[in-house]
């Protein structure tokens, strides 16, 4: 049923449009301070189910049918101009928290997978992720104070990337440096829908 | 603390199609034919759909939780007081060229 008859707000409102952007990585990376960076960050809370594992932390005794969980997390918004908005989800990074997945994924653009050389491995599940809904990704490297650097093409042979994957560096803290990673998402994307799916 | 699906009476799922997290909500001006079907709470997410929004940017301001707002978002765009629009497809495979370059254009010039 269409509410055809309901353009009460001075007939059709110009089509708002709202990309959104995913920023996965280990827990502890910097995904919230590189959102803070470029953008403005806004609470969510979400209600979700407990799971198994979580019932061994929040203990259910003597609080019968409490079967949900508060989950905290933020999101960050650019908007670009006024009918076009820019959302970014950081993936909680939890493993208890990794049904909130799918609804976070469902219409993403494409995704930054934020690492650090440190504990490359931590990124792997989300590497995974991405690849199998091919989702588009880029890896960002934040190059933390005192971490040894690594070449791209040594974390491209550790995390078994494609080579068309981008790697770029860093640093999460800074705002040039947030949008940079964006735009080479962004353009990574552009990239993918001009190359013919061969598979 | 107030259980969060009170203000659902007790339901944690809502009404009719699925919607996304950045789906645009935009209230209809059409007359409110019962309003003691809705709650408080209907009506302060009507109030923040006066202008084009989206479902996590109510989450957000009226303070209560994602699924809680999809419950009330559903009520009132079962009664005809709001539309929920699908973002524009951009999905992979799907995507409009055009945005994309708007959005370069745009987080360049930021």
């Amino acid at each position: 049923m269409a509410y055809g008859g309901y353009e009460g707000n001075g007939g059709a409102a110009r089509r708002h449009r709202a990309i959104k952007i995913l920023l996965a990585g280990g827990f502890g990376v910097g995904k919230t301070t590189l959102v803070g960076a470029v953008s403005e960050i806004r609470p969510l809370r979400t209600e979700e189910p407990l799971t198994e594992s979580s019932k061994l932390v929040d203990s259910t005794v003597g609080v019968e049918r409490k079967t949900t969980t508060t989950v905290a997390m933020d999101f960050g918004r650019i908007t670009l101009r006024e009918d076009l908005v820019l959302y970014l989800f950081g993936t909680p990074g939890q493993e208890r928290f990794w049904f909130m997945w799918d609804e976070l994924a469902l219409g993403a653009l494409g995704a930054v997978v934020l690492a650090d050389t440190r504990r490359l491995a931590d990124c792997f599940p989300a590497i995974d992720y991405f690849e199998r809904r091919e989702i588009p990704f880029i890896i960002a490297l934040n190059v933390f104070d005192g971490s040894r650097r690594y070449s791209a093409e040594d974390v491209r042979a550790a995390l078994d990337l494609d080579s068309g994957v981008p790697i770029i560096m860093c640093d999460a803290r800074s705002r040039e440096s947030a949008k940079e990673v964006l735009i080479t998402l962004i353009e990574h994307v552009l990239f993918m829908t001009d190359t013919p799916v061969a598979r | 603390m107030v259980r969060p699906y009170a203000v659902t009476r007790g339901r944690t799922r809502h009404s009719g199609e699925a919607f996304d997290l950045v789906a645009t909500v935009m209230a209809t001006q059409a007359r409110i034919a019962d309003p003691g079907l809705l709650g408080p709470e209907h009506f302060s997410v009507l109030q923040l759909a006066q202008a084009p929004t989206t479902v996590v940017d109510i989450a957000s301001d009226v303070d209560l939780p994602l699924g809680v707002v999809r419950i009330l978002l559903a009520d009132l765009r079962e009664v005809g007081l709001v539309t929920i629009q699908a973002p524009v497809p951009m999905k992979t495979r799907q995507v409009d060229r055009n945005t994309l370059r708007e959005v370069l254009h745009g987080l360049r010039g930021l």
